[in-house]
């Protein structure tokens, strides 16, 4: 049972109204058994190449799709301070404004302007719907502003394990220090982040935390603070019903400051004795009998320490979390070479090291292992790596756009993946994207006829449409302006070679390069046709006529790049 | 959201129509109005172009006999022994010697040359002219839609989101090689299914697997490879297509051979795309387009044996399949080559080139006159243009893919002179056979003949519309021999209607048009 008692009583309405995806179940497809191979790397340093390829399958990895920029931000770096490079945080972004305020439409949220913030404002009521897509148009803004670091993904990373759905907590203050805690947090020390997101007010509500109480405890979070966060399901986690309820029983009393629910600034969390259960905790076997003394009073609050302290010394927790780490970056599949050769020493590190998140990134992406050839494609894309990733490499984006543009222009991008499968802000379950964990299919749940439909109209209508903002602005791809930032625009060869290494997973076969060649030669067989044609483009400025003999070309060609099946893969 | 759907990937679903039902009209032989449409498909007519990628060179391949003493002197590097021409028996012209089978059909009035086929101020580019020939603009006109795809948006308003419906299931039109072409470029989107290369016809037609990397990568590319066939919009209607054409005549093992190939099953297979593009590349000869030792050989010689080879197996399988009275040819190319040739033994980029059309429908014979070529050429001289491009594809237009005058005006933006290219062989000498009933002219024009195979048994003649409704009764008998019956459609609503054939054992239908 839900108690979000703090929802408007038009809040099915208002979902209707401003969700305009609604969420649905992928199915996927039996194609057959797959072969499984053996990759007997581990996590030795890697020493091997350090060239285009390799620093392509990196960056496909850790970032939101390749850009031109990505690829020279690195160029001259070694591995080790590629690496380095990408675990630097950036500067925090601004915080999301109100960018929904409508005179218009008669939408004028009370109590916050155009352009101010509203992080610090009261509950919206109704402009909770507004807010809440202003909140997921500001981590879709993040993720495609995004510089060649693995911040940004390391907060989808999390906010798919760690998930919220922002629709259900309906209260975007909230949901935005959700996101803001995870980005403080993400190469940072996993335990504290568990801390931070136990008491997470946000979290706290999503998960009915705060109505946890001894009267009426309730499990909602202390099973999947066990079951989806720390331990996991894997054949050796054996946690017992009667841990669930331990655990719930420890977290009895942390409650978020429902009197001032309501008000500006920050919603206070704290402890409140009272609710609080004062018994012992009896944890089972699996937890080596542990007993948390009951404590009452303020000092019931020092239970939760020792609940994570005794989640935290269980090895299972450090394996856990490398296996997903290894899901999310590497590959689904994860063989006994695999779990001796890399989980478990990655899992040693991270417990060693308590439970700093920083040093297993770096074992992981300096490893012979990930950079293992076999490893180089396996993933397919998700819509974030897919959408975000066309939108990042062709360099899109309204010049100057309208708040309220701008607002239209991060929406469509939300929604669009929301049609292929992935509401940014709302997975569809406290499990995250199926993708992301449900065997044995993995990411084959982001490709179904729907999606894969949905992915080539995206492409076809940025090449030739225009990708649909609003009813009035379609944005196409200024294809020349992308050439220009490539290296040899003027060679087809190695252009075409470029875009490849950017968009595909599978390094460009020669057939591929004839086929896309021809496209763009229009059949013939010089090459220094498409030199001409560039060299006279970039020599005219503003001559439509060598535009257009260039744009005619280009279009089908890129075209075809984007429909390739390796195109669905990085 | 307003989607401008790009067909290779559109999801619409494939309905099989079922408009009939609640109409009350039995349909003869329970066969449903979409079969009867399928039927009717026997009498739509395709137009299947070939590109000649690089610009061919026309005077080596209809050699002007009466300038042959000036071509001697100006391009002596490339020049044709006059033994070995092809010399037609009723113009002075000499095919190139690898034109052999088409020769032959020439001799059958089946091939018909249009001479000197051009456009002013000629662009010497390949990709400008290209666009110049595909968007069918003027040479300093810059527009980005090809005039078959503005021709195909006339006729299907609505594409795509109008379609595949239970009238129209089938693509617009198909192009072959690799992407999608300028040529099909409607004003809103693209217009052709593209099979990007023959291995993705067989996938989709015969389940067959494309070659995959033996890894992680090359299995999840295979599935996702999966899904897209399946995603297919068109995907059902071709490999239903496909899968009705079980024999085929032998083609050969080139790219333009086994484009054809395809061409001709989907055609047999009753598809009524009326548009197809298929390609060969390599005329694009400034060296080497000429053995030294022997003109006749070579590059260029090798390419038209190949176009030759290719057409004659294309021309006897769709007489194999019965499809032959359906299909005209034609190729073209983004321009002709110089007058005065290469020390390398080639030519450079020029201007105005000979067309070809083939097909049982073509008047047949050389269009125009012969070049004036001096002897005192000098490099920069060109062919003049004696027939604008335009009055080429407005002339097919209209005289075989039955287009009006405004619709061809609205594909070319002007309005153009014609050129013969279907002669009256088409009505005269057109076939029963396979369907036994045969109206024409179609578009009806107030006063139509319908010929009839003969039938043992009474049938009924009657005039079907698209809601399945008997607007007309033509004819009831027996018909002991082949019998014409004049047929007044003058007081027709304009549409389209069936005229269907129909007795205990008997069901012939014709799809008609009242415009």
């Amino acid at each position: 049972m839900k108690n979000k008692d703090y929802h408007p009583d038009n809040y099915q309405e208002l979902l209707q109204k401003h969700r305009k995806v609604q969420p649905k179940v992928a199915s996927v497809l039996d194609a057959g058994h797959t072969i499984s191979r053996k990759i007997t790397s581990g996590l030795a340093p890697y020493a091997g190449d350090w060239e285009e390829d390799q620093q392509a399958h990196l960056l496909k990895r850790v970032l939101f799709g390749l850009t031109p920029e990505d690829l020279k931000a690195i160029k001259e770096l070694s591995l080790e301070e590629t690496v380095d490079y990408l675990l630097t945080k950036g500067t925090p972004p601004a915080p999301p404004i109100n960018d929904y305020n409508d005179s218009s439409e008669g939408i004028e949220d009370p109590e916050v302007p155009l352009g101010e913030s509203w992080i610090h404002a009261g509950h919206g009521g109704d402009y909770e719907g507004l807010r809440t897509i202003s909140l997921k148009n500001w981590v879709i803004k993040n993720f495609t502003n995004q510089s060649t670091s693995l911040e940004e993904k390391m907060i989808l990373f999390w906010h798919n394990l760690l998930p919220i759905q922002t629709w259900d907590v309906f209260y975007s203050k909230l949901s935005y220090g959700y996101f803001d805690m995870l980005r403080t947090n993400c190469f940072g020390n996993f335990k504290t982040l568990i801390r931070e997101l136990t008491l997470d007010p946000a979290m706290l509500l999503f998960l009915n935390g705060t109505f946890n109480n001894k009267e009426a405890p309730d499990e909602n979070y202390g099973r999947e603070l066990q079951e989806l966060f720390c331990l996991g399901k894997g054949p050796n986690v054996n946690f017992t019903e009667p841990d669930v309820q331990a655990a719930a029983r420890v977290l009895t009393g942390w409650v978020v400051d429902w009197e001032h629910f309501y008000d500006p600034g920050e919603l206070k969390v704290f402890f409140y004795p009272p609710f609080h259960e004062t018994s012992d905790k009896e944890f089972s076997s699996f937890y080596g009998n542990r007993v948390i003394t009951g404590k009452s009073g303020d000092d019931g609050a020092q239970e939760l320490d020792e609940l994570l302290d005794m989640l935290f010394d269980h090895e299972e927790t450090a394996l856990y979390i490398c296996r997903r780490l290894y899901r999310f970056f590497v590959y689904h599949e994860i063989d006994d070479t695999t779990e001796s050769e890399v989980i478990v020493p990655l899992a040693e590190l991270f417990r060693s090291g308590n439970y700093e998140i920083k040093p297993v990134l770096e074992k992981l992406l300096l490893s012979e292992h990930f950079h293992d050839s076999a490893n180089q494609g396996a993933m397919i894309k998700s819509p974030t790596e897919f959408l975000l990733g066309l939108w990042r490499m062709f360099g899109m984006g309204l010049e100057s756009p309208t708040l309220s543009e701008q607002k239209d222009q991060y929406s469509s991008l939300l929604w669009q993946m929301a049609n292929q499968g992935m509401e940014l802000g709302d997975p569809p379950s406290v499990s995250g994207w199926p993708a992301y964990y449900q065997e044995p299919s993995f990411d084959k749940y982001w490709i179904t006829t729907d999606t894969i439909t949905n992915r080539a109209l995206v492409g076809d209508s940025m090449i030739y449409w225009g990708y649909w903002i609003n009813s009035d602005i379609q944005l196409p791809v200024d294809l020349i302006a992308f050439l220009k930032r490539l290296n040899n625009p003027e060679d087809p060869n190695l252009m075409l070679q470029e875009c490849g290494l950017m968009l595909l997973g599978i390094k460009m076969g020669d057939t591929t390069l004839t086929n896309l060649k021809a496209i763009l030669l229009s059949g013939q067989q010089t090459d220094g046709y498409w030199t001409t044609a560039w060299y006279e483009l970039i020599e005219n400025p503003g001559d439509q006529e060598y535009e257009m003999v260039v744009l005619n070309r280009l279009k089908p060609t890129i075209q075809h790049l984007l429909q390739l099946g390796e195109a669905q893969l990085m | 959201m307003k989607r401008r759907s790009f067909i290779r990937h559109v999801g619409h679903s494939l309905a099989v129509p079922g408009m009939l039902g609640s109409m009350g009209f039995r349909m003869p032989n329970s066969k449903t109005l979409s079969d009867l449409l399928r039927m009717a498909t026997a009498t739509d007519k395709v137009l299947v172009m070939i590109y000649l990628e690089g610009g061919n060179d026309g005077l080596n391949t209809v050699v002007p006999l009466d300038q042959l003493s000036a071509l001697n002197v100006v391009r002596p590097h490339v020049i044709l022994p006059e033994n070995s021409l092809l010399k037609t028996a009723d113009a002075s012209v000499g095919l190139h010697p690898s034109l052999k089978g088409l020769k032959s059909l020439y001799d059958e009035n089946r091939f018909q040359v249009i001479q000197n086929v051009g456009y002013p101020q000629q662009n010497y580019s390949h990709f400008r002219s290209t666009d110049i020939w595909m968007s069918g603009s003027d040479s300093n006109e810059l527009v980005n839609s090809g005039w078959s795809g503005r021709y195909l948006s006339d006729q299907f308003p609505g594409y795509p989101d109008a379609y595949p419906n239970d009238d129209f299931t089938d693509p617009l039109s198909v192009e072959l090689g690799y992407g999608s072409s300028l040529l099909f470029q409607g004003p809103e989107s693209a217009m052709s299914m593209v099979i990007s290369d023959p291995e993705f016809f067989y996938e989709l037609v015969d389940n067959e697997d494309r070659e995959v990397p033996d890894s992680y990568a090359g299995d999840k590319l295979k599935y996702i490879r999966i899904i897209e066939q399946q995603s297919q919009q068109y995907g059902k209607v071709v490999q239903e297509a496909a899968e009705k054409v079980k024999q085929q005549a032998t083609y050969p093992q080139t790219s333009l051979g086994q484009q054809l190939r395809i061409v001709s099953r989907l055609i047999a297979g009753g598809l009524r795309t009326p548009l197809y593009l298929v390609r060969l590349g390599g005329f694009d000869t400034h060296d080497a387009q000429v053995e030294a030792s022997d003109h006749t050989t070579g590059e260029h010689a090798d390419l038209l044996t190949d176009l030759d080879e290719s057409i004659m197996a294309f021309m006897s399988d769709l007489e194999m399949q019965g499809t032959e009275d359906r299909v005209t040819g034609m190729t073209f190319s983004e321009f002709g080559r110089r007058i005065v040739s290469n020390a390398s033994l080639g030519t450079d980029h020029g201007a105005a080139a000979p067309m070809f059309f083939f097909g049982n429908a073509v008047k047949g014979g050389v269009t125009g006159s012969n070049p004036s070529i001096s002897s005192n050429s000098s490099y920069d001289d060109n062919l003049a243009m004696e027939f604008d491009f335009r009055q080429i594809y407005a002339s097919i237009l209209q005289q075989w893919l039955d287009a009006d005058a405004s619709s061809a005006e609205s594909a070319l933006f002007k309005n153009f002179e014609q050129v013969e290219i279907i002669g009256n062989r088409a009505l005269s000498t057109s076939s029963l056979a396979g369907n036994g009933l045969f109206v024409y002219p179609n578009p009806l024009n107030g006063n139509s003949m319908i010929r009839m195979a003969p039938v043992n048994e009474v049938v009924t003649v009657d005039l079907i519309d698209m809601q399945g409704r008997k607007v007309a009764s033509i004819f009831k008998g027996m018909i002991t021999q082949e019998k014409e019956v004049k047929w007044s459609t003058s007081h027709l609503r304009k549409g389209r209607y069936l005229v269907v054939m129909q007795g205990a054992n008997t069901s012939r239908v014709f799809s008609v048009v009242k415009k």
